[in-house]
């Protein structure tokens, strides 16, 4: 009997060889994708909130906008928003089961210490070492921020601000209005996060949206800038003489006229079409000798079109940013489409930007030509405070050569010295710009807009682009003195150091 | 044929020399060696448990490791007076898988579901941890007692009928009695128990045992008529058509507890047992080839009829469904066993530590999925430990059943050992996604008196055999008792 016994011996043990090889296979091979399954929340959550998730900081003196306290509970850490709603979009949040957002989403590997720089970390806490994550240093400015939002904040419902340093990108204030407090969407009591989100998400002014890169607006006469660009390219100076008058009907489609107040003779120079905003001028320049080309490629080249924009290090990753588009200006058989070419050169039609972009648009005619990438995240550190990433500032395209963009700069200068955009001007500093004052094409009252820049000592140090939606007549102008504001904000910021 | 008296001819000296070069060391001083590890091990998991939940070590955490580790002394001590020469790993695997689930049951104890909450230390005697601690302290009770009663295995064919009987009937009574006793509190089709005010019993723990020493009984007696051969077909020597009779008469019971019980767990158990005795007994391979084709005959009909005409199959054939695919239906039918998966998964290689985990994301973890809950916690590396620890266990009670002379020992040895393989790997197989769920207790782990019980038993059994296949050849008289090794 002893030779079946040895073989039920063997059978046993490749009976529990077959135990060990799926053990491989669950606990090793498919683990990642058991680890990240959707179903192992549970399980994610208490092993994240295990750790000190790592604190973000704003402004000069480092100010923490996000950062975990520990409390007596399962999860052993909190995240919380001291500022509460100041930061609320572009911080964003870290629910316990909802979603994150803003850079505690982009930065989440980093925050949460689960970044490959963290490795030796994650060794040490096998053994149950204290571990944290990562610090993040942004580029925002707290006078910036704080100006931008407490003006956005009193001078509508709705809306943004997007400033932005010139000749790097870095980023100086982001708000959009509503904001909201993250605070409630961390509490560890998920019931009450989940209804605080839902109230969030079903308000119809969509505080949770990030107006300043998420959503796209009729530019309006913001628009007359890249038109501008891209007659300079054209061979055209700020002198060339336009048609303008008090109505243009191009081919096919109806008449355009000037908004109201706004004085355009029949014939007019280019610059004194921009400063003061002179539409039928640029319809017809756009429609009758620009042509959609030339239009699409100026656009094309501050940013319009570009799908993988994003902010937050200069070298990739962060917070998605929406595509600002121009939409079709062809017909089918591929030639223009006159009133369509006509309409958006005055940022109507499809015409569609981010005010992110609109800054963009601003700081690369400010230096130079030159567009840099957009960034939040100064330097990350880790758990021990050492700098592990500084941000080295990447140029993004190179629109217009430096001389026409001096040229388009003083032009800019002039909207402001002379022209719709006088209430953004500020002491201490030569600040350009460009109104605009956007239809919405339902029964929405109008957007107002303002991009614009600051020059100290001849160095731009600062860009702006601030929307108030449906903020109706007196729009434009309201956005140009908050621009002017956020732009003494951050002036300040910079010479106190 | 007497049945005490061994089939095989006590062998010469020389040649059964099972406890040759072991003379001059005493098992029993490894044997001490090794539970006292097995107990360092228990109460190293239950600081770490402690340290990571309550985040401070309580003055406590050590009292179920020592209440562990004067039980399994005082086994210690027993086994020295009444199976000196028994296998000296036996008993600390045991103690380890035991002490292991102990602690492993705690930690869950200590486990809150709320996020809010930090967990709050609990008396050593209550929860799951305490009572399974108390149900030790019985097993081992129970398992001196079957050392002390049975000093010689072979005594245990004396009453191999009425054994046979009452594992019958041990077998059946739950399927007979009104869900009301019977029904499992976890899954209304099982009928696993008898439940008596506040005690509940799983008497198929027991009848497998009874069953066992029946079978081992029946086939030694049968052997010569069953492994005579038939018809030959594909080199293999098959039975004649008249011997079948008892296989069939096995194979139809085991359906009955698949239908009647809806437990294919024991299903399986029951006819793997017998159809692997059969085998060990008539040196056939034609019987396990029988015995895997009408298994998995019936339970392909099963399946098939689950999804045909439901009833009694359905909860089968949904199981295979949900092993197919464990994301069918996550928060319903598949939530256990996918739970199990993610949680093996988010262990990973080294697992998330003692304590760490989330073990109780799997419903009932503290029952069929015991090993899945402990291998979040413990990774790949400690449950490749906790798989060799169990291995360990049952080739060593195989090593018994080669090395004891007589054929009623080799096969009640053979048996034992087998079975507890067969329900490890059943178990395990279904936890860790390897087959379809089939409920069965993991054991020595997964809480429960009457599993942990039976298994003390059967472990109890062993080491009775054991210490017979390693007593040597010619020992003094009356060496049963003796010091003298």
């Amino acid at each position: 009997m002893n030779a079946p016994l040895r073989r039920i011996g063997i059978l046993v043990m490749v009976l529990f060889g077959l135990l060990f090889a799926n053990l491989n296979w669950v606990q090793a091979y498919k683990a990642d994708e058991y680890r990240t399954s959707e179903y192992n929340t549970g399980r994610v959550q208490v092993a994240e909130y295990r750790r000190e998730r790592g604190p973000i900081l704003v402004g000069r003196d480092a100010i923490v906008a996000a950062v975990s306290e520990e409390t007596d509970g399962r999860l052993r850490f909190r995240r919380t928003y001291p500022e509460e709603e100041r930061w609320a979009h572009v911080v964003g949040y870290k629910p316990v089961l909802i979603g994150p957002a803003g850079l505690e989403q982009a930065e989440n590997d980093f925050l949460a210490g689960n970044a490959d720089q963290f490795f030796v970390d994650r060794i040490w806490d096998l053994f149950g070492g204290p571990s944290v994550g990562g610090t993040i240093q942004t580029t925002l400015s707290r006078p910036a921020q704080q100006t931008a939002y407490e003006l956005l904040r009193d001078a509508t419902d709705k809306g943004a601000v997007v400033a932005l340093d010139p000749r790097t990108g870095a980023v100086q204030a982001m708000v959009s209005a509503p904001s909201f407090d993250p605070n409630p969407l961390a509490s560890h009591d998920t019931g009450a996060a989940a209804a605080a989100y839902a109230e969030l998400s079903e308000d119809e002014d969509k505080p949770l949206l990030n107006r300043a890169v998420s959503e796209r607006f009729p530019p309006g006469s913001v628009f007359k800038v890249i038109d501008t660009a891209a007659a300079l390219q054209a061979g055209m100076g700020p002198d060339t003489e336009l048609v303008g008058g008090a109505e243009y009907t191009p081919e096919t489609g109806g008449p355009i006229g000037n908004a109201p107040g706004v004085v355009c003779p029949g014939e007019i120079t280019l610059e004194q079409s921009l400063v003061v905003s002179c539409n039928t001028a640029f319809s017809r320049l756009a429609a009758e000798e620009l042509g959609a080309a030339a239009l699409q490629e100026s656009a094309a080249g501050f940013g319009f079109g570009d799908d993988e924009l994003t902010v937050g290090r200069p070298d990739g990753g962060g917070i998605p940013v929406a595509t600002s588009v121009t939409g079709d200006l062809q017909r089918e058989d591929g030639q223009d489409d006159p009133p369509t070419v006509a309409q958006s050169a005055i940022g109507q039609a499809s015409v569609a930007m981010t005010p992110l972009q609109g800054a963009l648009l601003a700081a690369t005619v400010a230096n130079g030509g030159v567009q840099m990438q957009p960034y939040l995240v100064e330097q990350l550190q880790d758990a021990d405070l050492r700098p592990v990433y500084r941000a080295e500032p990447a140029e993004l395209r190179r629109p217009l050569p430096a001389e026409a963009a001096e040229t388009l700069r003083d032009m800019m200068v002039g909207v402001v010295t002379g022209g719709t955009g006088g209430n953004a001007a500020i002491s201490g500093a030569v600040v350009g710009g460009k109104t605009g004052t956007a239809e919405t094409g339902g029964d929405g009252a109008d957007h107002g807009w303002f991009v614009g820049f600051a020059i100290v000592d001849g160095e731009p140090v600062s860009a702006v682009a601030v929307l108030l939606e449906n903020a109706g007549s007196g729009g434009s102008s309201e956005a140009a003195r908050i621009a002017g504001q956020v732009l003494q904000a951050a002036i300040g910021d910079q010479g106190s150091g | 044929m007497t049945v005490s008296t061994p089939t095989v001819p006590a062998p010469p000296a020389p040649a059964g020399a099972v406890g040759r070069g072991r003379g001059h060391r005493n098992p029993r001083t490894a044997e001490l060696g090794l539970l006292v590890l097995a107990m360092l091990v228990v109460a190293g998991f239950a600081a770490a448990v402690e340290l990571q939940l309550l985040e401070t070590l309580s003055g406590t955490f050590w009292v179920p490791a020592a209440v562990l580790a004067v039980l399994f002394l005082v086994a210690h001590i027993a086994l020295r007076i009444l199976a000196p020469f028994a296998d000296p790993v036996l008993l600390p695997a045991v103690a380890l898988l035991n002490g292991v689930g102990v602690a492993f049951l705690r930690r869950l104890d200590l486990a809150t579901s709320d996020p809010t909450q930090l967990s709050t230390q609990e008396p050593v005697f209550s929860g799951d941890g305490g009572r399974q601690l108390i149900w030790t302290l019985v097993a081992v009770v129970g398992a001196v007692a079957v050392l002390a009663v049975v000093r010689d295995h072979r005594s245990i064919s004396r009453y191999a009928w009425t054994l046979g009987l009452v594992g019958l009937i041990l077998m059946i009574l739950p399927g007979l009695l009104p869900a009301s006793i019977s029904a499992s509190e976890f899954d209304e089709s099982a009928k696993l128990w008898i439940r008596i005010g506040p005690f509940s019993i799983q008497p198929g723990e027991f009848a497998k045992l009874a069953l066992l020493c029946f079978f081992a009984y029946y086939l030694v007696r049968k052997r010569e008529v069953l492994s005579l051969a038939g018809k030959r077909l594909l080199g293999l020597d098959f039975p004649r058509g008249r011997d079948l009779g008892p296989v069939v008469v096995v194979w139809l019971l085991s359906l009955m507890v698949l239908l009647l019980l809806s437990d294919l767990g024991m299903s399986l158990l029951y006819l793997g047992m017998f159809v692997a005795m059969l085998y060990i007994a008539t040196e056939r391979a034609s019987w396990l080839i029988i015995g895997v084709l009408l298994f998995s005959g019936g339970t392909l009909l099963a399946y098939l009829l689950g999804h045909a005409v439901g009833g009694p199959f359905a909860n089968f054939s949904q199981r295979v469904d949900v092993w197919l695919d464990p994301f069918l239906d996550p928060f319903g039918s598949s939530l256990q066993p996918l739970q199990a998966l993610l949680g093996l998964g988010t262990g990973g290689l080294f697992g998330t530590g003692p304590g760490a985990g989330s073990p109780t994301e799997v419903p009932e973890v503290q029952n069929d999925f015991i090993f899945a809950g402990l291998g979040e916690e413990i990774g790949l590396f400690g449950l490749t430990a906790m798989l060799v620890v169990l291995l360990l266990l049952v080739t060593r009670g195989i090593k018994a059943g080669l090395a004891v002379r007589d054929s009623f020992g080799k096969l009640l040895a053979g048996g034992l050992a087998f079975t507890l393989g067969l329900q490890i790997f059943v178990i395990l197989g279904g936890v860790t996604g390897l087959i379809p769920l089939t409920g069965l207790t993991t054991p020595f782990m997964s809480a429960g008196g009457s599993a942990l019980m039976a298994n003390w038993v059967l472990v109890a059994l062993l080491l009775r055999i054991s210490d017979a296949a390693r007593r040597p050849a010619n020992p003094p008289v009356g060496a049963a008792g003796g010091d003298r090794p």
